[in-house]
């Protein structure tokens, strides 16, 4: 055998043709995508640089686009995260530890445990408007069992309080908070449960052998060895949240507020609620307000997405 | 509870033993709390059932509304008019057309992108291209349905005049853009799931790459593939601020991508926005098209997840 | 407590098989440590340890060999309940740890395991410091001054011979360490609870020859405070470092006593072929 005979029976037809012609539709399809990107990036870029200054960080909304401002969106966005946060983190985490260092022996209990894993692969595939819907039926309305919000049948000190709760909660920021926690949860489990499930489980055995119970393992062992897997998905999580409009949008409404939330059940609007009430209007230069708005919003994702990618980083041995 | 009597080796530091009642008293309040947290998962799914169910039942025992015509009625007509029309086809038609314009551009351009970032791309190449993606999965869906309107929009009403202010199809490729991470990420995972042997095997018998790819390494994926187009579905279907910029507020029965249509998740923004007061028919119709789209979704995620679980036992 | 086991007939003691090998040397006056008796533990529906009878000595060094899959892991993860993890594990008969039965339903298992402490085939310290490694068990268990923590700390990194390599740097990670280091410090770490028992699980298998002769030197000097059980698949290592050997075969136990014996003179043809190399 020499190096002729090979070549010879190298040119059969269009078989390497088409293995050429494959790579150039791939990478066809994959500058698409960053063509789309770049487009997006370029399009929102140029329409938001214009109006991107310090009165666009400052400003409420206002009729006239010059002024409109995102002030209030912005403490808005970072109230209902804020409670989102202290609540969904938690709980996810919670849930995740259950489900996988808890796995229980017993039949049973196995099938119920099954059955919660499934359950929350199937909330994560729920629409978020449904959330929405949710949210506006148990948190806001209270299933309008507890009289209506305007004339609340309890109450938790004043207005003037920053802590002001009342049942039913009616359209405020722990309404929204809560929902937006509904939203972000299952995300959370479900990186939780990857990064738990990526700890090995001869540090588990080894915790155990010395006597410790399966809290203790939890605490001492798993839990830290977890952490920066599952701070980076918390962080995505919330990343999602900020962005998140729809089953705000539900919540709180499109609502012209020129001023800040003073307490957990005061009205509020949020950035993503902001962009979708200036772009959905007709006039041009609320497109430009509504593109520096994104522009606002892009920076604030980046910041969290830079953060979850430095965890990754740092912590991947 | 019995103790077990052994002497320590030597005289061993004592210290103080910590008291066990405490550590059984912190454990079981830890295990009420972690119990507690899963339960809540339940509790959310219940809820959500139970209101969808309770609500939509209420719709269908008004006079105006029949069940049969809600699900086979071609005319939606909540709000204007004298007479009202409660059939949701129009609405599903308006999603499904919105979902296959958003699948027509996000399933093959995904696929071919996964397929050839597992078989083909370079590390560096894919340095570039995963991170793209990455972004691209970080949007928010109100920037993309803002970029549907001042971009997509324009350019389609630029190619051809007949495309309405607000169409199906502007909304449709941008949701397609929102998917298409969904579809390049989940179908790499089921690609890199086949095992290395198959492809040497295949190599070994002289294929071209090529060949390799889409006639050992793709129809080995394929059920993970099709999951991962099922969860792509499912988003597409439930996606909300997108289609109420960029679609429009006209419900109708067409399969015409220039024209306005109105899809479930739009007709609910449309009603929680205000534009109907908090009781009526209008008000509990817009539960029974949230149900609707609840099931939709949930036939697809269980299925498209019962595929994955499945596909993934095969090769582990 | 007292448990009502059938009475049995008495399981030979090591003590008496010493006697009677008609060797001459001192008999042995081993306190039984550990008692086992018409042991027999499942997997699910695969009978994995049938029928086990004999008695480990305290303060000695007991080694396990046998071909893989004959069950000695298994039977050394039932003396300190490690076994518990497996849902389709169960077990019947009498094992028995200074007199207390280990598989009653009442025996606190947590407990147990600080008596009883365990290292495994792949050293596993935790991603901590050093120091944190020893004292995580004391931690666990004890309320502690900071002074008697350190002082744990020096006394079990000394037992396990490792404390003049890590004297100045005990705030260093532990992943820094070598593996035979690591092994040893799970060695400290195991110590440092208190345990009257060691189970090693191959404990040299995943390290270099140097570092198996340091280890095979710790577990001479243990032996004066602890019972050591081995399992091992290294036959040299067994007759060096072992004062009874239990050859397993199948979930059987086949043959049990002092190594010298079983190593020299073996009763059983089975063992005769296995420790000569002709299967397994």
């Amino acid at each position: 055998m020499n190096d002729t005979a090979i070549k010879h029976a190298q040119p059969r037809g269009g078989r390497f043709f088409r293995d050429n012609l494959f790579v150039l539709i791939c990478l066809f399809a994959a500058g698409v995508c960053i063509a789309t990107l770049g487009v997006l990036l370029a399009s929102i870029l140029i329409q938001g640089v214009e109006h991107l200054d310090g009165r666009l960080l400052s400003n409420p909304p206002s009729r006239k686009p010059d002024k409109a401002g995102i002030y209030p969106a912005m403490i808005g966005t970072i109230y209902i995260c804020s409670v989102c946060a202290f609540t969904a983190i938690p709980l996810g985490i919670g849930t995740a530890v259950l489900l996988e260092e808890f796995k229980p022996g017993n039949r049973t209990l196995a099938r119920l445990h099954g059955f919660v894993q499934l359950n929350i692969t199937n909330l994560a595939g729920v629409p978020s408007v449904v959330y929405g819907i949710l949210g506006l039926t148990a948190f806001v309305e209270m299933f309008k069992l507890l009289g209506n919000a305007g004339d609340p049948i309890w109450t938790l000190g004043t207005t003037d309080n920053w802590y002001y709760v009342q049942l039913p909660f009616g359209r405020g920021v722990l309404a929204g908070g809560l929902t937006l926690m509904l939203v972000v949860l299952p995300i959370i489990i479900i990186s939780s449960q990857e990064a738990l499930r990526a700890v090995p489980n001869s540090l588990r055995h080894g915790a155990l052998a010395l006597g410790a119970t399966r809290c203790q393992m939890v605490w001492n062992t798993t839990l830290p060895a977890a952490i920066p897997g599952i701070m980076t998905g918390t962080i995505l999580a919330m990343s999602r949240a900020i962005g998140e409009a729809a089953p705000i949008l539900i919540i709180a409404g499109i609502v012209y507020i020129t001023f800040t939330p003073d307490h957990l059940m005061d009205d509020f609007t949020a950035m993503p609620l902001q962009i979708y009430d200036w772009a959905g209007r007709p006039q041009e230069a609320f497109h430009r307000v509504a593109a520096s708005g994104i522009l606002v919003l892009m920076a604030i994702l980046l910041t969290f997405n830079a953060a979850a990618v430095i965890i990754r980083q740092k912590f991947q041995r | 509870m019995s103790t077990i009597s052994t002497t320590p080796p030597s005289a061993w530091p004592a210290g103080r033993p910590r008291s066990k009642a405490a550590r059984r008293v912190r454990e079981t309040f830890i295990m009420a709390g972690l119990i507690g947290c899963g339960a809540f998962s339940i509790a959310t799914t219940l809820t959500i059932i139970v209101i969808l169910g309770v609500e939509a039942f209420h719709f269908f025992r008004l006079d105006e509304v029949s069940f049969w015509d809600f699900i086979t009625g071609t005319k939606w007509s909540p709000l204007l008019g004298a007479e009202k029309h409660f059939g949701v086809l129009p609405l599903v038609s308006g999603t499904l057309l919105v979902t296959a314009v958003a699948m027509v551009f996000a399933l093959p351009l995904g696929l071919i992108t996964a397929i050839w970032l597992s078989e083909y791309a370079k590390p560096k190449v894919r340095a570039v291209i995963k991170p793209v993606l990455e972004v691209l999965a970080g949007i928010p869906t109100v920037v993309f349905g803002f970029f549907a309107l001042t971009v997509i929009t324009p350019g389609l009403r630029w190619l051809h005049e007949g495309f309405n202010v607000y169409n199906a199809a502007s909304a449709g490729l941008a949701v397609g853009v929102m998917c298409l991470p969904i579809v390049t990420s989940l179908s790499e995972d089921a690609l890199r799931a086949v095992p290395r042997s198959l492809r040497e095997g295949a190599y070994g018998l002289g294929a071209t790459r090529f060949e390799v790819s889409i006639k050992v390494v793709t129809p080995a994926a394929l059920s993970g593939i099709i999951a991962a187009f099922l969860l792509a579905i499912a988003r597409a279907v439930g996606e909300t601020m997108i289609v109420s910029l960029a679609a429009g507020n006209a419900p109708s029965m067409t399969v015409d991508p220039r024209s306005q249509v109105q899809t479930m998740t739009g007709y609910m923004v449309q009603i929680f926005l205000g534009d109907a007061s908090n009781f009526g028919p209008e008000y509990y119709s817009s539960y029974a098209v949230a149900a609707t789209l609840f099931v939709m979704t949930l036939l697809l995620t269980v299925i498209g997840h019962q595929i994955r679980v499945r596909y993934r036992q095969v090769y582990e | 407590m007292n448990q009502t086991s059938p009475t049995l007939d008495p399981p030979p003691r090591p003590s008496d098989t010493h006697a009677r090998d008609g060797h001459g040397m001192p008999v042995d006056k081993a306190a039984p440590a550990i008692e086992v008796a018409h042991f027999n533990s499942w997997y699910g529906d695969f009978h994995a340890l049938q029928d086990l009878n004999m008695i480990i000595p305290e303060k000695r060094v007991t080694a396990f060999i046998g071909p893989s899959g004959c069950g000695k892991s298994t039977f050394l993860r039932w003396i300190n309940r490690m076994n518990d993890l497996v849902p389709s594990a169960r077990a019947e008969g009498t094992l028995k740890l200074h007199g207390q039965d280990l598989l009653d339903k009442s025996t606190d298992v947590v407990e147990l395991r600080r008596h009883v402490g365990m290292v495994f085939q792949k050293p596993n310290p935790f991603p901590k410091t050093i120091y944190d490694n020893v004292a995580f068990g004391p931690r666990l268990h004890l309320k502690m001054s900071r002074a008697e923590l350190d002082q744990v700390v020096e006394r079990s990194l000394r037992s396990a011979a490792l404390w003049d390599e890590v004297k100045d740097r005990l705030r260093t990670p532990a992943l820094s360490l070598s593996g035979g280091q690591q092994q040893r410090l799970c060695i400290a770490r195991a110590i440092a609870v208190g345990p009257s028992v060691l189970l090693m699980d191959e404990p040299c298998s995943a390290l270099d020859p140097r570092s198996t002769a340091a280890i095979e030197d710790l577990m001479a000097e243990l032996r004066n405070d602890y019972t050591i059980a081995i399992v091992t698949h290294n036959m040299q290592q067994a007759s060096r470092a072992s004062d009874y050997s239990a050859f397993m075969y199948q979930g059987v136990l086949v043959e049990f006593g002092p190594t010298h014996k079983i190593f020299t003179n073996p009763n059983n043809e089975q063992t005769q072929n296995y420790i000569t190399g002709r299967f397994g």
